[in-house]
């Protein structure tokens, strides 16, 4: 069953098209990775995909919720983690979900377990009375990660979930969202520019490139696709987003800096 | 079906008052891990009565009636000091735009107007912790204070709907700038003239007539009026105190409304 229908989605910025007439769709279930370089389009697409931004035109449906029709619809049943440091440094780990699990209105009687249980899942609970400025870089993903879940979406949105982290918190991140989707059947939806990572994660990857998916497939058909024997997902990344660094444009300084802080926060 | 049109409205209203208290509850937490801040900020309107109250209270410059200048002043100071604390509120606003903690917030389900009116309100605590203060340094400066429990009731609400109107104004400008740079000099800018062009320092009755007009815009001086009468013993208030609050709460209700558009196009 599809749950994520994304039809001719266009979003411009001035003249520069950060999204342009993308079609997609994800099935229920899937661990769907966005891949691409800086500037291809990804973050401008999620936050299409979460209501945060409006669409130039097209439209999308998330679990048949058109997203500005229904944007209220789609905010209960999806999750998201941005790209940047989310959690709040001034509260406990604890706190941080205990607030997200009021405003996403989980009833009193069961607010206290659903915390423990998310913490305990991200192995958080010895650190749950600490504020999260004390925290690690993975920790603090791994807050997020659980913030997220309190509602126990249908779709969750990871942007870059490892960026800026080392190559052990990486992998750890990594069996967390694995465990996600073992236990609670969340469709995962996340971008990333490691080809590892997507190459581990992923059941169906898109390669975007200037503001359109340009191939979409499972890992092993992308490998086979461009006909080179034993190919990497490296390869299939240069042969489809090119090893052109001109795409580099339309990402402004703010937006690398914040980005850079981010990665030094975590890291 | 009118029925169930009539339970809709009561849920959502119901939803948005719960809401507008989980937000401000934040805010309220992060306070208690750190309070440093609250320290800090009482410093500044303690110099201003200690200071400016003092000389001028000597010299019997200002017309400010039967009150004394000193009288005349702490309600002034009350008001300016929850100003400049709220004012940089904005500052905040950015900074969780930049760690990404707004984006987060934007995609709960949270109405727009509560997650406005809940920053608002949590400003209002910090106003609280100055009206405290100054309380407590008016009384050792002999300023005649009005105890009686009424006027410190509706005091307390003057102060909590001063601090989140000037709190979301702060909030809007900050949407508008969306860069700290910028709004540390807007912030520089706006300040002053809604201090100076207020009836804080003194009565506007004295104004050239330019300056007077503007003082009377200036939701400050409703504020200032308002608190004037319900702290200090003797002294009247020139609108009543009814009017003030009434003038204070359509300013909220309209910043409020402002607020609850602009907010989600900071993230843009």
């Amino acid at each position: 069953m599809t749950i994520l229908n994304i039809d001719r989605l266009k979003r411009l910025f001035g003249t520069l098209a950060a999204v342009d007439d993308l079609t997609l769709s994800v099935d229920e279930g899937e661990v769907f990775g966005l891949l691409g370089p800086n500037g291809a389009g990804k973050t401008t697409l999620i936050k299409m995909l979460t209501t945060l931004l409006p669409p130039t035109s097209g439209n999308a449906e998330i679990a048949g919720y058109d997203i500005l029709r229904h944007s209220g619809d789609v905010r209960r049943i999806i999750g998201y983690v941005p790209q940047m440091l989310s959690a709040d440094g001034n509260l406990t780990g604890y706190e941080n979900l205990i607030v997200f699990a009021k405003l996403y209105n989980i009833p009193r009687t069961e607010r206290n377990n659903r915390v423990r249980e998310a913490l305990q899942l991200m192995e958080l609970t010895d650190v749950a009375d600490k504020t999260v400025r004390t925290y690690s870089g993975g920790m603090i993903r791994r807050l997020e990660i659980a913030q997220s879940m309190l509602h126990r979406p249908r779709l969750l949105f990871l942007d870059e979930p490892t960026v800026g982290l080392d190559p052990l918190a990486r992998g750890a991140v990594w069996e967390y969202i694995e465990l996600l989707r073992a236990e609670y059947g969340t469709t995962i939806f996340l971008t990333t520019h490691y080809m590892e990572e997507a190459d581990t994660l992923c059941t169906r990857i898109s390669i975007m490139h200037m503001g359109k998916a340009v191939v979409t497939g499972t890992p092993a058909e992308l490998k086979e696709s461009i006909g080179a024997d034993g190919a990497t997902l490296d390869q299939v990344f240069a042969h489809y987003a090119g090893a052109d660094l001109t795409s580099e444009n339309g990402r402004g300084y703010r937006e690398v800096s914040r980005t850079r802080r981010t990665a030094r926060r975590l890291g | 079906m009118s029925g169930s049109v009539w339970m809709d409205t009561i849920s959502a209203i119901f939803n948005f008052i719960d809401k507008t208290f989980v937000i401000a509850e934040i805010e309220i937490r992060k306070l208690r891990h750190d309070y440093f801040e609250l320290i800090t900020r009482s410093i500044q309107p303690i110099l201003w009565l200690l200071i400016l109250g003092q000389v001028f209270n000597r010299t019997h410059a200002i017309p400010t009636g039967n009150l004394s200048y000193i009288s005349y002043l702490a309600p002034g100071i009350l008001a300016q000091s929850v100003l400049f604390v709220v004012i940089f509120f904005g500052i905040a606003i950015i900074w969780e735009r930049d760690l990404g903690i707004l984006h987060k917030f934007l995609v709960s389900p949270t109405p727009r107007a509560a997650l406005v009116l809940g920053k608002a309100l949590s400003a209002g605590v910090r106003g609280l912790s100055q009206a405290a203060i100054i309380y407590i340094i008016s009384l050792l400066l002999g300023v005649q204070m009005n105890w009686h429990i009424p006027a410190l009731a509706v005091m307390l609400a003057v102060v909590i709907l001063g601090s989140g109107l000037f709190a979301t104004f702060s909030l809007i400008v900050a949407c508008i700038v969306k860069t700290r740079d910028r709004f540390m000099g807007i912030g520089q800018i706006l300040t002053m003239p809604l201090f100076f062009a207020s009836n804080a320092l003194y009565p506007i009755s004295i104004m050239p007539h330019w300056l007077q007009f503007f003082s009377h815009i200036n939701p400050l001086t409703y504020e200032v009026d308002a608190l004037r009468a319900l702290m200090v013993s003797g002294a009247v208030s020139a609108y009543g105190v009814g009017t003030d609050v009434v003038i204070l709460l359509f300013s909220m209700t309209l910043l409020v409304g402002i607020g609850a558009w602009m907010y989600p196009r900071v993230v843009i």
